[in-house]
């Protein structure tokens, strides 16, 4: 299945990133799976910053505060507290 | 129904049009609720010279307009709208614009604060002040949290 990963803010700006297209070979794979996957893949520097406090995910534009499983064509995005107005 | 309008833009707003757009022309409105955030010189004793706001393209709108929906079905309201800016902005710069139309002065204050409130917890916008230091990331105040949780309460209109 494909997933695209988005960045946003101070996130983007650590990981030097602002979007990935991602293939996953299997079904069955959740929101915690994709960050560990992408911990193990790029590294130290990027668990540091995925695994922060205050991180929130989102999947298909809706906020995810817990684990949830992910389909094809997902959109999922990793960003720091809200901060407009 | 109440008209709904966000717009998430660069470009610099006229209260005046938008306040005059907001009214439909029927003349049920008693009172409408404006408010207008601008650039501050100054945040948390650190000199601004200027602000770059970033957005979430597409989940930016569907947060604010889920927010004023939210507004409307608590309180009577004939009219709301949002702008917000984003891209680079100065000191002095407005930021965002909130109106509010009802029939009543109550609905019309109390919505335009709740949308203000929820906007500053819930929509993904992101300040980096520029000022004599550098630049760096707003962080989030839990003063706007306690302010938005306070509509949870019960009690509250």
């Amino acid at each position: 299945m494909m997933l695209t990963v988005l960045f946003f803010a101070r996130v983007r700006e650590q990981l030097d990133c602002a979007s990935l297209e991602l293939l996953w070979p299997a079904t069955g794979f959740d929101l915690d799976a994709l960050q560990e996957q992408l911990c193990v893949e790029r590294g130290a520097a990027w668990r540091e910053v995925l695994t922060q406090d205050n991180m929130i995910r989102a999947v298909n534009q809706v906020v995810v505060p817990g684990n949830c499983v992910l389909h094809d064509g997902d959109e999922i995005a990793f960003f720091p507290p809200v901060t407009g107005g | 129904m109440a008209a709904i309008a966000v717009s998430v833009q660069q470009a610099d707003f006229d209260v005046a049009q938008l306040q005059t757009a907001l009214l439909a022309g029927t003349h049920e409105e008693g009172a409408v609720a404006t408010f207008t955030g601008y650039v501050r010189c100054a945040n948390d004793q650190r000199r601004v010279y200027t602000l770059e706001l970033e957005h979430y393209p597409g989940m930016t709108e569907g947060s604010i307009t889920q927010i004023v929906q939210q507004a409307t079905q608590r309180w009577p309201l004939l009219a709301a709208t949002v702008v917000h800016r984003v891209g680079k902005l100065s000191v002095g710069d407005q930021v965002v614009w909130v109106g509010v139309a009802s029939a009543h002065r109550e609905a019309a204050f109390s919505a335009c604060e709740f949308i203000m409130d929820y906007l500053k917890t819930r929509a993904p916008f992101w300040k980096k002040e520029v000022g004599p230091e550098g630049e760096h990331w707003v962080s989030a105040r839990q003063h706007d949290s306690s302010r938005a949780a306070r509509w949870q309460e019960d009690g509250a209109p």
